[in-house]
């Protein structure tokens, strides 16, 4: 592997202070099991690796004290994975973060990591956009705080500077009759890429209709989209099967997928109709409606 | 930067403290095996798909192909080679061996050592527990079956 320099900062101060001097010659390494294969094979030539995991900002794991959720960008997948309270009260993004690798790497994997590499089949960032997640983002210039739908700038590029870094992430506490769900296609069983994935948050109403609903759509364009004419047909309604069918049909114009290996743009564009259904449907009998 | 950005590193293997004086480069599997002589863990895929290189860091598993040496400072590394103490077979290599869980042995301690993870965290897994787990794992020999009834036995040997 070609040679580079590490630092392993242990504070926020050391650390924006590196990023401030390297700029683009530095990379966060956090879990490392993409920056190191990146490396390897040449795709990525930092000549600085500074080493996230000692930052305590960025390991951070606890309630905001208002019945959300802070987590550090360098914190493992499989924290998140295996928290009850992750699990209970955002449910997509325990699911998403189960689908990140195998165990062995949601051990090192983070959600800056998987939000970082601004891949548009990242499985984390669906479910951050619908649950309303903001990502707090340090640089020289001072500290600021971003929706997570807003840092995408294409396929492997965030709108941020080369010398700002993400330090946590902020997840703030879903309103009453509210769910979340996740699903994505691959074609085995485990340990691949997203042909398609699909995010929801929904909360109902008192009356059972669809007071709020957030899709987003992973591999379907060169960023993660909200899928904002299917949010239009469900807001207000009933859920029925014909509406959830409807919203997939509504999805597909956010969509405008690539062909490769892992599909064809026609396919792609098949399954976010299919999936956006089936996320709806699966996110609303989580709340006890059953439309299927 | 120069190519010869050495440093000393201290950290434990199967708990031992050692210290190494390694580039940023070296992964930690290549300091495992190439500067502590440890050569359990295996060089598969080198991109973190197959397995062969899992070892435990702070008491999870963890692909060391895709971890670098210098990020150790301080943290605990556990081996196949630390698994049973002298000459002793853990219950998890005696399962494996006596339920034919492998054929050639280049994925054996990285599958070893996700079970041992496996069972530290689920004490009886289900069969779709089992193979949800060592996903993470590659056998080219066995077919995997032989796999899951290793990780089965050993499971019931630990618990009786």
């Amino acid at each position: 592997m070609r040679n580079f320099d590490y630092v392993a900062p242990t504070s926020l101060a050391e650390a924006v202070q590196a990023f401030g001097q390297a700029g683009d010659k530095a990379r966060a390494l956090a879990g490392g099991t993409d920056i190191i294969d990146q490396i390897r094979i040449g795709r990525r030539t930092p000549e600085l690796l500074i080493d996230t995991k000692r930052v305590p900002e960025m390991m951070v794991f606890e309630g905001d004290g208002a019945g959300g959720l802070r987590i550090g960008a360098a914190l493992p997948l499989s924290r998140v994975r295996d928290d009850a309270m992750v699990q209970s009260t955002f449910p997509a993004l325990a699911t998403a973060s189960g689908l990140v690798g195998a165990v062995q790497i949601q051990n090192r994997a983070t959600l800056g990591g998987n939000v970082g590499n601004a891949a548009p089949s990242g499985d984390t960032i669906p479910p951050l956009v619908v649950l309303g997640g903001t990502v707090v983002i340090a640089g020289p210039r001072g500290t600021r705080e971003e929706p997570v739908g807003d840092i995408f700038a294409g396929p492997g590029q965030m709108t941020l500077a080369p010398d700002e870094c993400l330090v946590e992430f902020r997840v703030p506490a879903p309103k009453a009759n509210s769910s979340s769900y996740y699903v994505r296609f691959i074609p085995r069983a485990e340990m691949d890429i997203a042909v398609v994935g699909v995010g929801v948050a929904l909360t109902l109403n008192g009356g059972g209709q669809i007071e709020d609903v957030n899709i987003s759509l992973a591999s379907v364009a060169p960023t993660p989209v909200r899928a904002t004419d299917a949010e239009d047909v469900l807001r207000g309604e009933t859920l029925t099967a014909a509406l959830a069918r409807e919203a997939g049909e509504q999805a597909e114009h956010h969509a405008s997928p690539i062909s490769d290996v892992r599909g064809s743009a026609d396919y792609r564009r098949e399954l976010t109709k299919v999936l956006t259904r089936r996320a709806v449907a699966a996110c609303a009998a989580q709340l006890g409606v059953n439309v299927s | 930067m120069t190519t010869t950005n050495r440093r000393i590193v201290q950290f434990t293997v199967n708990g031992n403290s050692v210290e190494v004086a390694i580039t940023p480069r070296q992964t930690l599997l290549e300091v495992v095996r190439d500067d502590l002589g440890l050569t359990g863990a295996k060089e598969g895929c080198s991109n973190g798909n197959c397995g062969s290189c899992t070892i435990e860091v702070d008491g999870v598993t963890i692909n060391s192909c895709c971890a670098l040496g210098v990020e150790m400072d301080g943290r605990e590394v556990n081996t196949i080679e630390g698994l049973a103490p002298g000459n002793d077979l853990h219950p998890i290599q005696k399962a494996y061996m006596e339920n034919g869980g492998f054929q050639c042995g280049i994925c054996t301690p990285g599958f070893i050592l996700s079970t041992d993870h496996l069972l530290k965290m689920i004490s009886n897994p289900t069969e779709e527990e089992i193979r949800l787990h060592l996903a993470g794992n590659l056998c080219r020999c066995t077919g995997y079956d032989k796999i899951v009834r290793s990780v089965q036995a050993a499971a019931e040997d630990m618990n009786s």
